[in-house]
């Protein structure tokens, strides 16, 4: 590890896994030592050399690490501002972003000697990356995904089940990634001695949200040196779509401390931040809460009961955001925006068309700011999109939306 | 320690009670405005008469992430008839009118605490007669959010011990519980299947090195059987999905209930009290 700048803003969390008032470990006593355990085995795991070095290896020949930093000319002319780049985070293994934690998550489940994992998904890219890697290490793999979830994320559902996987669908509350998590944890509180719970995003009790993020600043570190190698300077600014918020968190954290460097989460605006409960934007929407063992911002009503939310994107609907994010908007380093689901959509058809590239609808919304902002920008403006997913998976949703295929 | 007598008056006295008598004690515990306030309020009532020592009050929460079916659609009837954490102690309020003895711990998660704010909901509580609270998503490591306040409040905090709480940790989980310990006898959510009871004397007596305090055991206790079963081990017996179903047994198509709700659980809770009683020690 290197050494941080004394007011570096990556020091987070403290001992107890608080950023600022944000995160903790709010989690029910049966689960605690398990915490507690993970702690101390990812404690031990970062100081390994050869579980860096197995990690790295895995990264680079199974996922296709580092991941290209793409000049998006035609886009970057159609806007006629800022000049564009995109993280391909899409073309790793498996579609997305998701696997550079799970990869983490899994070689630690080995360490500790767990033969179980289990996990939340929303729009199954979690779901996939899981049952990719416990396919590969031969390990069992539960993935809990709401009802509603498995109905508009079919694709994903088909692919957990030919990876051997099980894929349980959640019938409680609104049937998606916040009921799922729930499920997750009631399967973690009874089969506690044989399972690893292997969060998707950067939100959860201590260890998780620091964890997650670690493994996803490969996004970030890469980023910087493509971009130093390519511009032969830092980029300007960077963009990333927020569910719990693991892939805006890694493409972010490495240029935290560099503050000519804008940073911009997006959040999902559903029907409009005006629509109540139609949108799934917590930071924007949302005030300070516990829930998923950590304090950050939730979208509830006054009696603390926690809102459904809304996105056309299976994998930004949840309520909350990890810790970090709640933590960074307070500082305001971190400029948090949200984008429509309609002006998602319309970001969707705009890569496809001009550059080729079909992206999921979660990095969609951060295109759909970038649309807005890049033609403000000079054109010596390196921007940077975070495209942490491809959109295979939503073509059936995208279809239904304009009116068939 | 900030445990102390006056603060736990009417636990340490239902549980002397009890020692006296030569029996456990008999937790029940329902959800606040299930299946409405007002059917909910007559159960409440009707508890104590079917030999009830102490009453757990749920507070309904939208994602109770450690309970099982039963009390998930608990919570959801009663919010669905409108209760809130207001219309809980509410609730507690109108109890505490007819019956000044029977202690009334709130049972939850945190969430809707925080929102209300801390110290007013404290300070709310205990106005209503309210004398502890389990919440089940704040363990010792979260103590500075609503236990160490809710001692100092007067009000007792009761920790739950589960198997996974070791010798090394138990201290730690011990140190500032109050009224007494809530032991869960299986790793799992509420209304899971009858555990295997032969370890629960052991894990009484393992807790019990540790702490003066009563310790109830809970979680999979569906009959008279399995009442007296471990209270001839514990010095309570926590019941809870299994009255939460007998309640929804009787639910008419809109969920509604009535007179044959209240009669219901009271038929189960007096079964549940000789089952208890049958289990002298
Ligand atoms: C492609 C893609 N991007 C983003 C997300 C949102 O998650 P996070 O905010 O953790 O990056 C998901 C979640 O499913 C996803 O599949």
């Amino acid at each position: 590890m290197s050494v941080l700048p004394k007011n570096s803003l990556r020091q987070g969390p403290d001992a107890r896994g608080h950023f600022g008032i944000f995160g903790g470990r709010f989690v029910a006593e049966t689960l605690m030592p398990l915490i507690l355990a993970l702690e101390d085995a990812y404690e031990d795991a970062r100081k390994d050399p050869a579980y860096h070095a197995e990690l790295s290896n895995l990264l680079t020949y199974y996922v296709g690490r580092p991941s290209p930093l793409y000049f998006a000319e035609r886009l970057t002319e159609h806007l006629g501002g800022a000049k564009i780049y995109f993280k391909r985070e899409e073309l790793n293994h498996t579609g997305a972003h998701k696997i550079n934690n799970v990869l983490g998550q899994i070689l630690l489940a080995r360490r500790m000697g767990k033969k179980r994992i289990i996990a939340e998904t929303g729009a199954g890219q979690h779901g996939v990356a899981t049952a990719t890697a416990c396919a590969r290490f031969g390990l069992e793999c539960v993935v809990y995904m709401g009802a509603v979830d498995v109905e508009r994320q079919k694709p994903n559902v088909f692919r957990m089940n030919m990876l051997g996987a099980k894929v349980v669908p959640v019938q409680s509350g609104a049937r998606t990634l916040k009921d799922a998590m729930n499920e997750a944890l009631r399967d973690w509180v009874t089969n506690v001695d044989n399972t690893f719970y292997c969060i998707g995003t950067a939100a959860g009790p201590h260890p998780y949200p620091a964890m997650v993020r670690d493994f996803q600043c490969v996004i970030g570190d890469e980023t910087r040196e493509q971009m130093l190698s390519q511009e032969g300077r830092l980029p300007d600014s960077a963009f990333a779509c927020i569910g719990g918020g693991s892939n805006a968190i890694g493409l972010f954290h490495p240029f935290l401390d560099e503050p000519s460097v804008e940073l911009y989460g997006v959040e999902a605006a559903g029907h409009g931040l005006e629509v109540e409960n139609g949108h799934a934007a917590s930071l924007a929407g949302g005030r300070a809460g516990v829930l998923h063992g950590n304090r950050t911002y939730l979208l509830m009503d006054d009696d603390g009961q926690i809102l459904e939310g809304h996105s056309i994107s299976a994998g930004l609907d949840y309520p909350g955001i990890g810790p970090e994010h709640a933590w960074l908007k307070e500082t305001g380093r971190v400029t948090y925006l949200s984008a429509t689901d309609k002006e998602a959509l319309d970001a969707f058809q705009l890569c496809a068309r001009l550059e080729g590239i079909i992206p999921a609808l979660e990095p969609a919304h951060a295109l759909a700011k970038i649309v807005e902002i890049a033609p403000k920008k000079a054109k010596d403006h390196l921007m940077v999109l975070g495209l942490s997913g491809r959109g295979d998976k939503d073509i059936f949703t995208v279809a239904d939306h304009l009116g068939g295929m | 320690m900030l445990t102390g007598k006056a603060m736990t008056s009417r636990i340490e006295t239902r549980f002397a009670r009890c020692r006296a008598q030569n029996r456990a004690a008999l937790v029940t515990f329902i959800m606040a405005g299930d299946p409405d306030a007002s059917v909910s309020l007559d159960i409440l009532k009707a508890l104590p008469k079917s030999g009830a020592d102490i009453i757990e009050v749920g507070m309904p929460f939208s994602d109770p992430m450690a309970d099982g079916p039963a009390i998930q659609a608990a919570g959801l009837r009663a919010m669905n008839a409108g209760m809130t954490l207001r219309g809980v102690l509410k609730q507690v309020e109108e109890f505490r009118r007819h019956d000044a003895d029977t202690p009334i711990v709130l049972m939850g998660y945190f969430n809707p605490i925080y929102v209300y704010g801390v110290d007013r909901f404290l300070v709310d509580a205990k106005a209503a007669g309210v004398d502890g609270m389990i919440v089940v998503d704040l363990p010792p490591e979260e103590d500075e959010e609503l236990c160490l306040p809710a001692l100092r409040a007067g009000l007792s905090f009761i920790r739950l011990a589960t198997p996974t709480t070791d010798d090394r940790r138990l201290p730690t989980v011990l140190a500032n519980t109050s009224g007494f310990v809530y032991y869960v006898s299986i790793t799992g959510i509420t209304g899971a299947s009858r555990p295997d009871y032969s370890k629960v004397a052991t894990a009484v007596r393992r807790i019990k090195a540790h702490t003066p305090l009563p310790v109830a055991v809970g979680f999979g206790v569906k009959d008279a059987a399995a009442a007296a079963e471990i209270a001839a081990k514990a010095d309570a017996v926590v019941v809870g999905s299994a009255i939460i179903d007998s309640l929804a047994k009787t639910l008419d198509a809109e969920r509604r209930g009535g007179p044959a709700t209240v009669e219901a659980v009271s038929k189960l809770v007096s079964e549940l009290a000789a089952g208890v009683a049958s289990a002298r020690r």
